[in-house]
């Protein structure tokens, strides 16, 4: 409903995890508050708020963004994959299995924007090596220090694809 | 973040003028810099023309042999783009050495060029800072200023221009098209950004209401002899302290052409056209490469924590030249 203060809320629509949602939107929400707070698919994390920690990392038209500086009604139309729509089921994404299987992470906070930007990165044809995988996931922080095994779980993705 | 009208027009007319039709209006294209600053309060605009709409996202190549690359091709697809790689990989190069995968899935070519300083105080409100409201001092100039500029500053302001992709573009010569409510012009790429002087709250030239169509790069691209050095204080994924986009034309053992530009030194991506003068001629070696970092780095002016760019600089210069000389040969 709009405030009469405020300005107008927009009417958007976005594709998210296979689900068509018809929105009403102040145009000062980014996508990931609204994930987060209206639809609350709360897998997505708020970390820095500012670009910089990769926490909030989503795929919208199947490219890795950071949602904390994406306005959602500039992504009216698109598609959005949230780390909850990444298992077929009760299937793994077969990122979600490495990062288990290698143990690539401690606390758990940063890894849902890990395992969205690792699944961009793989889409990119970037991971060709180790070397690789460090620079092109250096956009996503892990403040425990689980680099060498979310390299790890990477590099078990590549050499199963 | 404040409250703003949104609009979202389909055409850069409509775009200047819903531009012109609200005060306090910004344009919004991918918005990692200016959403970022919105929520620091730095930027308040009272209504955005969001561009993503408009038909600014091809490349495609010009009359004249170059290259002209839309204002919302992202900073990821020009890296990525085969002609990019293949005739202009300077330019590849030093946007893949800029921001994070992500930001460079979002960010495009028209707002790289604007994107704004990252000098802490600009961004902390509660400080004084010239380029965000004039008149109020600069807190840079007495603080910590370690990331700040070393030439071409002002009393005003000693802040830097961020973008490696400026570097790039401002060693290959590029243009920037842009239109506004008086019609299209081009505007060379040394006359784009501007020096702080007493008006350090510009950055460029654009004047109100001009929207970036392109940028066009001309035909020469230096693919053979380039290197873009970036420097910083971690291994990926941060500003530069100094970078260097070298870029050579070699021929019978004589450098023909050579352009030099420097990101993290000054306000504006830095050019030296007499020290690149000093290159034309001679051999590539050690000792012309020195003495154009020497007439670089000359005017250059340390505050109390940044004296150290001087020498990175210097020494920066020296092996950008080496390893783009290099490209050359292991490319033979």
């Amino acid at each position: 409903m709009n405030n009469p203060v405020l300005p107008p809320d927009e009417a958007i629509t976005l594709h998210i995890n296979g689900s068509t949602h018809k929105l009403q939107v102040q145009p000062w929400t980014t996508l990931l508050d609204l994930l987060r707070e209206r639809l609350h698919l709360t897998g997505t994390k708020k970390g820095c708020d500012h670009g910089q920690c990769g926490a909030c990392t989503v795929l919208v038209d199947g490219k890795r963004v950071n949602s904390c500086l994406t306005l959602a009604v500039v992504k009216d139309g698109s598609e959005v994959i949230t780390v909850e729509g990444l298992a077929e089921g009760d299937q793994l994404h077969p990122m979600q299995q490495a990062f288990i299987d290698n143990d690539a992470f401690q606390c758990g906070y940063c890894t849902p924007g890990q395992i969205c930007s690792a699944v961009g990165m793989l889409k990119e044809g970037r991971a060709v090596d180790r070397e690789a995988i460090k620079e092109f996931m250096s956009g996503n922080l892990c403040r425990c220090g689980a680099y060498p095994n979310i390299v790890a779980a990477i590099e078990q993705v590549v050499a199963q694809s | 973040m404040n409250s703003f009208t949104y609009s979202r027009p389909t055409e850069p007319a409509e775009a200047i003028q819903q531009y012109g039709q609200h005060s306090g209006a910004k344009f919004l294209a991918g918005g990692t810099n200016l959403v970022d600053l919105m929520k620091e309060n730095v930027e308040k605009p009272a209504h955005l023309v969001d561009l993503n709409r408009l038909a600014l996202g091809r490349v495609q190549d010009t009359a004249s042999g170059g290259l002209r690359i839309g204002a919302l091709v992202t900073n990821a697809d020009v890296a990525d783009h085969p002609d990019v790689q293949k005739r202009y990989p300077l330019l590849s190069q030093a946007l893949l050495a800029g921001a994070s995968p992500q930001l460079r899935n979002m960010a495009t070519t028209g707002g790289n060029l604007l994107q704004r300083t990252r000098c802490y105080y600009f961004y902390d409100t509660a400080t004084a800072c010239n380029k965000r409201q004039p008149g109020s001092g600069c807190a840079a100039r007495s603080g910590y200023n370690r990331i700040h500029a070393i030439l071409g500053t002002s009393e005003q302001c000693v802040a830097t221009h961020p973008s490696d992709m400026c570097v790039a573009m401002a060693a290959l010569e590029a243009t920037v098209v842009v239109r506004g409510p008086d019609g299209d012009r081009s505007i060379p790429f040394a006359d784009f950004h501007r020096l702080p002087g007493d008006t350090p709250e510009l950055d460029s030239n654009l004047k109100p209401g001009e929207l970036i169509l392109a940028v066009e790069l001309p035909a020469q691209g230096f693919a053979r002899n380039f290197h873009y050095l970036k420097l910083r204080d971690r291994a990926s994924y941060a500003f530069a302290l100094v970078s260097v986009a070298a870029a050579l034309e070699i021929e019978d053992g004589q450098v023909r052409t050579a352009r030099l530009a420097l990101g993290g030194v000054a306000h504006k991506p830095w050019r030296n056209l007499e020290a690149e003068a000093l290159l034309v001629g001679a051999a590539p070696d050690e000792a012309a490469f020195t003495q154009a970092a020497e007439a670089v780095v000359a005017p250059a002016v340390g505050l109390e924590h940044n004296t150290f760019k001087i020498e990175l600089a210097r020494r920066a210069i020296v092996r950008a030249l080496h390893t783009a000389t290099a490209h050359g040969r292991l490319s033979e």
